[in-house]
């Protein structure tokens, strides 16, 4: 065999003693026109096949051999000859590790079985929902129990958080809604200059700012931020064992863990909420002062005479609720983690979603509650 | 002992971290054919060492041979060429996350050109049955598998296109006796079988013992002796006499070690 073919697998036909001549390489690189050309062989008329010219024979090729061997369905039928002691020990190594293929268990197609899978579903978000009507059992028993031994208490960690869920959320919570208020100014004043109503737009922005939006979009930047912040933290410390840790040591997750973080939201949310307030309510007076020439004294007078303190009331009663769906999630989330890194980031996405997705619900009931009773 | 061709050759290795030196002046041969184990006190470069000659960490100073090439200087194509023809199995298999095992076995197949995906799709059935891992552990994620069998399917990608050499990194860290046993008969089965010259790191003596026909042990930056378990045991320095009659060498050697 000359190098220049020796990477070309060649095989002639079955001669009268039924030989079949392989030449050249039978390795991965030629398998797939090895496999074909074996394939097509008459397989009754192949009494041997003679590797005895064959260059190179690698774990594919071997597969290639032995699978039609057994494919003949007569296993001595096919006689392999002239393999060196290393193709002969390689053969048999693939001969006696070819897998036999089991079927995996099927999708059943069945009604019965889509039935199944969508009642498995629904009971699974039951489960979720009962869930996490548990994780804030625990967070309220822990927290009363605080207040009669105020020494188990973490101080120094709520303040921490009260920091890391409110503080540091400020810029980009005042941002938003600042540009909220822009935006509603602008959008309102070509709205409603086409009625010569103007003016209405300070009430435009009031209502909308201080009952909804300002409330809700924090809630949902801080869902975004904070739930996710959660799950990561507590997440982490599973992962690593830290929880089971703490439990070894006497030292209680839902006091050490989930209680200075909700709470920090619970107080946080709220002034949150209300630095949104005003930052809307500056931006919407301002671009209604550059857009309409409202002055900014005019623009407060319409706002005090023409909006209900009522409004401000409804919008922040929300903030608590809403802190304890995200910070609820957010730990749960964390709790639900195993041991590897994939379920974190997994647990981390689905934490923001369902908590932003549950904030939004929560909005939508509270609308409903307060159209009915009027306010 | 006759000349036997060298496939990795080491000379003159320095890699250093800032101002830490792991390496110095590091020769090494290893042999076609053989199995050898690198073993070394913790922080003495093993994993470094094995990054090296797989091309993952390039030495401040020194040359890299593998299979005939210079692995520090070669092309583009050279490399790629050469890095088909080796194998690396990371300490915990080091799988793809997103790939199902057999997916993972596939990869490397993909740069085959003009390979049939159903008869690829075989060969790694094949390579998942080789490292003595179910049929139906195929189908799974490595997220769902032992520690022990991610490093099994970790083995089979290193094997899928029947490397010369494979790099094993501490293959029975974390194993119970009785897989790292079973892997030690794997991988010796295997080296047998297929032709492999095996790089292993390790520090499990009882792998060396039933492995092992040469180790090189790591010590003071370079590699300080190599030699059959047997002469091992007849080396004076304190910490390789430490390592190999320690107490759980001779837990590991009870034969040679009895009276020591």
């Amino acid at each position: 065999m000359t190098g220049a073919d020796a990477g070309v697998f060649g095989l002639q036909p079955a001669d009268d003693t039924g030989t079949v001549h392989l030449s050249g390489a039978l390795t991965i690189q030629t398998v797939t026109t090895a496999r074909h050309q074996l394939q097509a062989l008459n397989a009754s008329a192949v009494q041997r096949l003679d590797l005895s010219s064959v260059t190179r024979l690698d774990t594919a090729g071997a597969w290639a051999l032995v699978t039609l061997t057994r494919r003949a369905g007569r296993l001595e039928g096919i006689e392999i000859a002239g393999a060196g002691t290393e193709a002969a020990s390689l053969l048999q190594t693939v001969e006696r590790a070819l897998p036999n293929p089991e079927t995996p268990p099927r999708h059943d197609g069945s009604f019965a079985a889509w039935l199944n899978r969508f009642g498995q579903r629904v009971y699974s978000g039951l489960m979720f929902l009962r869930a996490l009507t548990a994780y804030l059992g625990i967070f309220l028993h822990r927290l009363a129990r605080a207040l009669r031994h105020p020494s188990e208490f973490k101080l120094t960690s709520l303040v921490h958080h009260c920091e890391e869920v409110g503080l540091k959320a400020v810029p980009i919570v005042a941002l938003m809604a600042f540009l909220i208020g822009v935006v509603l100014a602008f959008q309102g004043s070509t709205q409603l200059r086409q009625f010569g109503a103007e003016v209405f737009v300070v009430d435009l922005i009031a209502i909308s700012i201080l009952r909804e939006l300002g409330i809700l979009l924090t809630a949902i930047i801080v869902a975004g931020r904070t739930a996710s912040a959660f799950t990561a933290a507590i997440g982490s410390m599973k992962m690593r064992e830290e929880i089971d840790a703490m439990r070894t040591l006497g030292l209680d997750p839902g006091m050490n863990l989930f209680v200075p973080r909700i709470l920090a939201l619970f107080i946080m949310l709220p002034i949150l909420g209300l630095i949104a307030n005003l930052a809307g309510l500056f931006g919407g007076a301002l671009m209604a002062w550059i857009d309409l020439g409202i002055s900014p004294a005019m623009f407060s007078t319409r706002l005090v005479e023409g909006t209900a303190v009522s409004h401000v009331f409804v919008g922040l009663v929300k903030a608590p609720i809403f802190a304890l769906i995200i910070g609820v999630v957010g730990c749960h989330a964390g709790m639900q983690v195993q041991s590897n890194a994939e379920s974190l980031g997994r647990m981390t996405s689905n934490a923001v979603v369902t908590a932003i997705f549950a904030v939004i619900v929560a909005d939508a009931v509270f609308s409903i509650f307060f159209a009915r009773i009027g306010i | 002992m006759t000349e036997r061709e060298v496939v990795i050759k080491l000379r003159g290795i320095r890699n250093q971290f800032g101002r830490q030196v792991v390496h110095e002046d590091l020769d090494l041969d290893v042999y076609r054919g053989e199995i050898l184990g690198v073993v070394g006190g913790s922080g003495t470069g093993k994993s470094v060492l094995l990054r090296t000659i797989a091309g993952l960490q390039k030495p401040a100073a020194g040359s890299v041979e593998v299979l005939g090439t210079d692995v520090l200087n070669a092309d583009e194509d050279t490399r790629q060429k050469l890095e088909s023809r080796w194998g690396v199995m990371f300490q915990d298999g080091a799988l793809f996350s997103s790939l199902t095992v057999r997916e993972n076995v596939e990869v490397p197949m993909r740069a085959i050109p003009g390979l049939d995906p159903l008869i690829r799709r075989d060969l790694a059935d094949l390579k998942i049955s080789m490292v003595g891992l179910q049929y139906l552990a195929g189908d799974k994620y490595p997220s769902e598998l032992s520690g022990g069998m991610r490093k099994r399917a970790g083995l089979a990608r290193a094997l899928a296109l029947d490397p010369d050499i494979v790099f094993l990194d501490e293959p029975t860290a974390g194993l119970d006796p009785i897989g790292a046993a079973a892997f030690d008969q794997l991988i010796r089965g295997l080296s047998h079988s297929l032709g492999l010259t095996v790089f292993l790191v390790t520090h499990d003596l009882d792998t060396l013992h039933a492995t092992c026909d040469r180790i090189a042990v790591l010590a003071e930056r370079k590699v300080l002796v190599t030699g059959s378990m047997a002469d091992m045991l007849e080396v004076d320095h304190p910490w390789v006499h430490e390592y190999f009659h320690g107490p759980r060498a001779r837990a590991a050697v009870p034969d040679k070690t009895k009276g020591d």
